[in-house]
């Protein structure tokens, strides 16, 4: 017997599909072609909606709240100017395949092609920077359309998809059947790596002398964190990892060789340079860490774990690609390697490098630097908390000193590097974790390009901790100037523009902090954690003209590394 | 050197645009594209020319396949092929020469289509470089207008002999 479907607006649509999607959360902002939905969201009680003051804002949220849960996060936002204010977090979350589900309003259909009162071509506008997005133009797709938004969102190398809804979409009617299953032709991500290219690899390793695990954020994403320590543990290979990557291994582990990269540290870049097999997983080869593309690891037979073939021989041509899911392939990969390769020598050298030029940095005139302050957080949290960075040198100083413990603890933008992700991130992290220890650092400038949701933060009484490192510069660029730019601090001082930290916190609701002191930062530590039941902003006043070293200059080979802080004549 | 892709793409709002957006986003170079419907419902067939070593060749088609719409994506660059372009161009003529177009027209297999008493507009289908001769061979007479399709194609059976590779529209 046929069932009977129930007829139901779009709107209920709409909400239906999110329940079974089991959505708990959406990050949002109200507006004229959303308007129904907020009718309909009022009496909603299965999820809840949280309230930005910036679209940007939202998207960055669910971005913290996917990147730390592993779930796709949910965004909703009005058309027009509320879709634009999206495009930078959508782009974001495209470059670190962070899963998303973007739902813009859009004016009546009839409107579309206008210049309707607050149309804008959301899906023309994003199309190069979403895995997908649909403009629904039947309300009988809608629930179709939604059911692929989340699939296509997660699967597969995850992405955003935006899903565009017109206003009269919304409002219309049709019976509603939520599809199991998703079939789309034209897209069928490989989960299972080609078994007899295992094999080889596995074989490759076996007989390496130098080997090397390359691990990117591919790992976090697929789950395979227990996988690569098994494989890493039971044959004593190093493992570094790029900044997306870090939290994959454990960084207080012996076999981590922390970061790789322009500021990765000096044995993992030598040990990249150096290593007879690479292994590739869940990594891109992103200029970031190859640095000069024809000096790179030349010596290496290059095996490329990833589930995207159009990541294969993009950057780098590799000798055995291997396409699927890392899990799947990492598990098969270590029971295939049953006998630990000769490593003992190749340690030898690595842990040479590492005495050669260990991370080190000015401790004996006793001002206050950035890096001093990661060491304390790092040891009071053990590795263990929840750190959203933002953009900058901050950024690699955290990469470089806090030893993250565990998968989707490190909350960072990487591919885009965007500056203001932190403060949102770290809000959407929380409702992902509320468990965990949730810690935004970012630097005086990013700080001020999110700070609004402070606000957001505050109204939900979240205990997090927003950490401002400030040193009255845009540090990263002012790096630059010093180093590349003839020491023209063009626009980087923000010594006489800064606002007073301490009383932004406080208008926004939060409790604000400020030292410059070296013997306080434990105490203004400790005491942001004893405050449970609001936000704390903790402006640490470091050093101005600090500069993060390792680093490899722009164009340089990857094992080419200034490591020391030297005049710019010199260089 | 130019090369030949056939994509078989989801007929779906936005489709063609998504791949074009890819072309100019990752700096691929489109020399020409054609769509229209094939023998599967909801499929179109797109014949793009792109130009580029193997390595760009190789992330065209993996990028071209990373779509959700896109169904097939075949490289024919390197497959025995049978490759159209359709021509209208329509050629001035004086009083006496139009005899002498029309008799051109014909060697190149071309056809009549309108005709006023200053212009002849001529259709020819072929490979492109017929196409160009015949362009050539106009020109000196004054070319009005002309529209180009843009080349199709499709892989030959296995019986055929594989040299139609010079039939690849040239660098012209
Ligand atoms: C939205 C955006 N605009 C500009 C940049 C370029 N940029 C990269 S790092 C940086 C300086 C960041 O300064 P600050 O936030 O104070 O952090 P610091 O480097 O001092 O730690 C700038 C301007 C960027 N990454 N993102």
């Amino acid at each position: 017997m046929k069932q009977h479907k129930p007829i139901m607006s779009g709107a209920d649509i709409f909400f239906e599909c999110l329940r079974l999607e089991n959505v708990e959360y959406i990050f949002g902002y109200p507006g004229g072609s959303v308007l129904k939905l907020y009718e309909h969201l009022y009496d909603v009680d299965f999820l809840k909606h949280i309230l930005v003051r910036h679209e940007q804002g939202a998207v960055h949220m669910a971005e913290g709240y996917a990147k730390a849960s592993g779930k796709v996060g949910v965004v909703l936002v009005t058309s027009g100017p509320g879709a634009t204010n999206t495009v930078t977090g959508i782009a974001d979350a495209y470059m670190d395949s962070v899963p998303l589900v973007v739902f813009t309003g859009q004016v009546a259909s009839h409107l579309i092609g206008k210049d309707a009162f607050q149309e804008a071509d959301i899906v023309g506008i994003t199309r190069p920077i979403t895995k997908h997005n649909f403009l629904v133009r039947d309300v009988k797709d809608l629930a179709s359309n939604i059911k692929k938004a989340f699939y296509i969102a997660s699967s597969g190398k995850p992405g955003p998809v935006l899903v565009d809804l017109p206003k009269d979409i919304i409002a219309a009617k049709c019976e509603f059947e939520y599809p199991d299953t998703v079939e789309l032709r034209g897209y069928k991500p490989t989960i299972f790596g080609h078994s007899s290219q295992i094999k080889k690899a596995a074989e490759k390793i076996h007989k390496a002398k130098r080997p090397l695990l390359y691990v990117g954020g591919g790992v976090i994403m697929s789950g395979a964190t227990d996988e690569l320590k098994l494989l890493a543990k039971e044959n004593k290979l190093p493992v570094a990892m790029t900044l997306q990557g870090l939290g994959a291994y454990p960084g207080s582990d012996e076999l981590s060789l922390g970061m790789i990269g322009m500021h990765g540290t000096y044995w993992a870049n030598q040990a990249i340079t150096n290593c007879d097999v690479l292994v590739s997983l869940g990594a891109r080869f992103d200029d970031r860490v190859t640095g000069r593309i024809d000096k790179f690891s030349l010596k290496s037979y290059k095996i490329h774990i990833d589930i995207d073939p159009a990541a294969i021989d993009k950057n780098v041509l590799v000798d055995l690609p291997i396409v699927g899911d890392a899990k799947h392939i990492l598990a098969e990969l270590a029971s295939e390697l049953t006998e630990p390769p000769a490593t003992d020598e190749w340690w030898e050298e690595i842990n040479a490098w590492r005495e050669e030029c260990p991370m080190e940095y000015e401790k004996s005139d006793g001002l206050l630097r950035t890096e001093y302050i990661i060491e304390r957080i790092s040891e009071k949290t053990k590795g263990n908390a929840i750190i959203v960075s933002d953009v900058g040198q901050h950024q690699m100083w955290i990469a470089q000193h806090y030893k993250y413990e565990n998968p989707r603890s490190n909350l960072t933008s990487g591919g885009l590097g965007t500056m203001g992700f932190s403060v949102p991130a770290a809000i959407g992290a929380y409702f992902a974790r509320p468990d965990k220890p949730i810690i935004s650092i970012s630097g005086d400038g990013g700080f001020q390009m999110n700070m609004q949701e402070l606000i957001t933060a505050a109204a939900n009484k979240l205990p997090i901790k927003f950490f401002i490192i400030n040193n009255n510069f845009l540090g990263m660029v002012r790096q630059w100037q010093e180093l590349f730019h003839a020491e023209k601090y063009s626009f980087t001082d923000l010594s006489q523009s800064n606002p007073d930290f301490v009383k932004v916190a406080e208008a926004f609701g939060c409790v604000g902090m400020s030292t410059s002191s070296v013997e306080e930062v434990d105490k203004l530590i400790d005491k942001a954690f004893a405050i449970t039941d609001r936000p704390v902003v903790v402006e640490f006043k470091v050093v101005r003209e600090d500069m993060v070293f390792p680093m490899v200059p722009a164009g340089a080979s990857i094992n080419d590394m200034i490591v020391k802080r030297l005049s710019p004549k010199l260089m | 050197m130019k090369r030949i892709v056939s994509v078989l793409v989801e007929n779906r709002f936005g489709a063609f645009n998504r791949i074009t957006t890819l072309f100019s986003g990752k700096g691929f170079n489109l020399h020409s594209i054609s769509i229209g419907g094939t023998e599967i419902p909801g499929l179109s067939r797109m014949t793009l020319v792109t130009s580029g070593d193997d390595k760009m060749l190789d992330q065209i088609i993996k990028q071209l396949n990373r779509l959700i719409d896109t169904v097939k994506v075949v490289d024919l660059s390197k497959e025995p092929l049978s490759v159209r372009e359709l021509a209208l161009i329509t050629v001035q003529y004086i009083k006496g020469n139009r005899t002498e177009i029309s008799s051109l027209c014909s060697i190149f297999g071309g056809k009549v289509v309108d005709i006023t008493s200053k212009t002849l507009t001529i259709e020819i289908t072929g490979p492109p470089d017929k196409i160009n001769a015949a362009v050539n061979t106009f020109l000196p007479y004054g070319i009005k207008e002309m529209a180009r399709t843009g080349v199709v194609a499709l892989k030959r059976g296995e019986q055929v002999r594989a040299n139609e590779q010079e039939f690849l529209p040239n660098n012209s």
